[in-house]
């Protein structure tokens, strides 16, 4: 049947001569293509210039020079080294790195806790069951905002730096946050993260290779030494190559407030804490219906191979459900990203907030849209590019 | 199929076609329109509309808060309420449109607003690059701080390491951040755009201190639970010169919300109150008095307003004696500075009315 195919059926039909007419489909489309362009292209000029014209007629500064001014404006945390003594350039830097802390490790925090609550509600365990299909009821039908106040006005309701909780020595816990021993970072421990960070790439390699070699000789070869090596062992020794400096930072109330250690704004936790748990409700839904979207005949086979219920479940449901999981997910990704523009309202200065005080410090409100836009347009690409790409590399081949 | 496709492709193309036959049309018309707009009138916009729009804040006690009934009270208020008189002769002919700190600005370039009467600071850059003109300052003011009289701090100087609220896009924001480089003191401040949010975590005690104008700390200290409980610390770290402000290019309603401001300045000075204004018209023999009330001269319609604007704003606000007294007197504000230049330490002063 297939491979007889008349080959002049496969010819195509010689091209025909363009016709300036009515009549000619071909002439109709690029009319009407040119018209349309010509239409968007005609209203973007419009609002481009009659922008710029209303603009300058009201005396209204315009352009990016101020990125370079003195930005004068006080930021609580900075990932990087800030003072108001900085250009706004770099307050909006400090800006874009809050936004990405708390929308990095909101979509961790979310995934786990929403994978284990969409597993949780197809549980035979009827606690555990109904407790999911509850957090999922609720969390789901509030509104983000509310729930953001809410934490935030919780966690003011902790006792204050003088009466602080001290559950274990060395951490606090007050309204003004959680205060953290940690150690004086000096360049020993930079080296140690970085050796620690080729570690993985290494181990991955190595695990790249033994699989290689498994399939040549069928001899298996644990991956787990030469991760404990790479990872653990080589940071170890760097560190102590460069003379094993430490120096304990303990926080210790002085004034007002503690100084010393690592801490956690109350500002940023409320944040997360509501990302994360909004947003795992979301998560928890598609999850289960990835895990239900695979055939039950896949868990009977598997059970029948006498596979325990767990291992079926990571080596066989979850893998095939990932195919339904991952697009709906890339979604829940970038609303984490965008709803923590919510920051405003609780204090926690992400890009959002600086912009909007740049913008209004300089009066230049197109400019810091447009920062605003940039700043989320890029983000949200790359997640939806990074997650695209996973999809690809896990889709089901078939054949 | 085929004649399916054809009629919406033709549909399409009808649509596509008119709207671009309509474009260039649109595309003069507008960009003519703004262009008289801000240099042509606000005064005349407002006249069309029927109603004067102003902004004020989200509710500071004293400046601008609704009342039980919902109406909005207060100094910034009364100003809206004169400039709506001069205008139409009518204190309701005003519609007021609360701002937050951050969203102030573009509301009145954005024509949002006509005017904002809204404790803003006058600084060169707001009045160059932000495209306002400021119509004068109804307030002499400075930034404070306000700290609970538990904490026992007697002055700013010892708010080393403490925690400080303090509303995003304010004078005030950058103030704390010059001041504490200046005095080497280190500051951490929680920025919360909402008045509301902010002194909330300032009273649950996310906060050592509020920053803020004196003024608006008075009216926040006034409308605490036990205003006792809080001091405002007598080191004042700037000067905020408030008043009304409009977008720069319209001179005639800049020349009428600044000589609105003299004239309620003017007819303190003359004794001129709500009261006896009716009075003083008939019988008050100083040819200045007469003027301002417009029974004689022409500086009422000078301005493009009824000659007798004056004389219907007083009787409906009071001069600014009285506004002063009625809205900030009971939060606990003194005149101070704000008092008239006859008096010593006063500063409110206004040019001959002819």
């Amino acid at each position: 049947m297939s491979g007889a195919t008349d080959p002049r059926l496969l010819r195509k039909a010689p091209p025909r001569p363009l016709r300036l007419s009515w009549a000619d489909e071909r002439f109709r489309n690029i009319v009407w293509q040119v018209l349309v362009v010509g239409g968007v292209v005609g209203i973007i000029y419009w609002l481009w210039s009659n922008t710029t014209y209303n603009l300058e007629v009201r005396r209204i500064a315009t352009g990016w020079d101020f990125l370079w001014r003195e930005a004068g404006l006080p930021i609580g945390e900075s990932l990087i080294e800030y003072d108001p003594s900085m250009s706004y350039f770099r307050a909006l830097q400090v800006g874009v790195l809050n936004t990405l802390k708390v929308a990095l490790i909101g979509i961790v925090l979310a995934t786990i806790l929403g994978t284990l609550l969409g597993i949780a509600r197809l549980s035979k365990n009827w606690m555990l069951n109904k407790f999911a299909a509850a957090y999922v009821e609720i969390v789901r039908d509030l509104p983000l905002l509310l729930q953001l106040l809410f934490w935030y006005a919780l966690l003011q309701g902790l006792p204050g730096p003088r009466q602080a909780l001290n559950p274990i020595d060395g951490v606090f816990l007050s309204n003004r946050g959680l205060k953290l021993p940690f150690f004086v970072w000096e360049s020993a421990h930079s080296w140690a993260l970085l050796t620690a960070v080729a570690g993985v790439v290494a181990t991955v390699l190595y695990r790249r290779w033994a699989r290689a070699a498994q399939a040549r000789d069928g001899q298996a070869r644990a991956v787990w030494p030469a991760a404990l090596a790479f990872i653990i062992g080589a940071p170890i020794a760097v560190w102590a190559a460069m003379g094993a400096p430490f120096t304990p930072d303990v926080p210790a109330l002085r004034g007002f407030n503690f100084r010393g250690g690592i801490d956690v704004s109350p500002e940023f936790f409320a944040l997360l804490l509501g990302l994360t748990l909004y947003t795992a409700g979301f998560i928890a839904e598609i999850v289960r219906a990835g895990i239900q979207a695979v055939n039950q005949g896949q868990w009977e086979a598997a059970e029948a191979l006498g596979l325990p219920r767990g291992r079926v479940m990571s080596l066989i449901v979850l893998p095939q459900a990932m195919r339904v999981i991952i697009p709906p997910m890339t979604s829940q990704f970038l609303n984490i990203t965008k709803n923590s523009s919510l920051a405003v309202a609780i204090g926690y200065q992400d890009i959002v907030s600086i912009a909007n005080t740049t913008l209004n410090q300089t009066g230049q409100a197109i400019e810091g849209i447009a920062i605003i836009m940039l700043v989320y347009l890029t983000i949200s690409l790359s997640i939806s590019l990074f997650m695209n790409w996973y999809n690809k590399r896990i889709a089901l081949v078939e054949r | 199929m085929m004649p399916m496709r054809r009629s919406l492709a033709t549909l399409v193309g009808v649509a596509t076609t008119l709207f671009a036959a309509a474009l260039p049309a649109q595309a003069q018309a507008p960009a003519a329109a703004p262009a008289a707009a801000p240099a042509a009138s606000t005064l005349d916009a407002i006249r069309a509309r029927g109603t004067l729009v102003c902004g004020v804040s989200t509710g500071l006690a004293g400046f601008a808060l609704p009342d039980s009934q919902g109406n909005w009270r207060g100094f910034d208020v009364d100003y809206c309420r004169a400039l709506a008189i001069a205008i139409f002769n009518d204190p309701t002919k005003v519609r007021f449109v609360p701002t937050t700190a951050q969203v102030r600005f573009t509301a009145l370039q954005s024509g949002e607003v006509d005017i904002l009467s809204r404790n803003t600071t006058w600084t060169l850059s707001r009045d160059t690059s932000l495209g306002f003109d400021f119509a004068g300052i109804n307030f002499f003011d400075g930034q404070g701080f306000m700290v609970k009289r538990s904490l026992n701090v007697q002055n700013a100087r010892q708010l080393d390491g403490a925690t400080v609220c303090v509303q995003p896009g304010t004078t005030t924001e950058q103030n704390l951040a010059d001041w504490a480089r200046g005095a080497r003191v280190n500051i951490r401040p929680v920025v919360i755009e909402r008045l509301e949010d902010n002194v909330a975590a300032y009273n649950a005690g996310r906060c050592d201190a509020y920053t803020t104008d004196v003024s608006g700390l008075a009216a926040i200290r006034a409308t605490q639970q036990n205003p006792n409980d809080h001091v405002i610390l007598p080191d004042v770290i700037s000067k905020e010169p408030l008043g009304p402000l409009y977008r720069h290019g319209d001179q005639r309603f800049g020349d009428l919300v600044r000589w609105l401001h003299f004239g309620l300045i003017g007819a303190e000075e003359f004794g001129i109150t709500a009261a006896n204004a009716q009075q003083m018209l008939a019988s008050d023999p100083r040819p200045e008095v007469q003027r301002i009330l417009g029974r004689t001269g022409e500086l009422g319609r000078m301005l493009g307003v009824d000659n007798a604007w004056m004389l219907n704003v007083i009787r409906g606000v009071g001069n600014y004696g009285e506004i002063f007294e009625r809205n900030l007197t009971p939060i606990g504000l003194q005149r101070g500075r704000n008092a008239l230049w006859t008096t010593p330490g006063g500063l409110q002063y206004a040019p001959p009315f002819r």
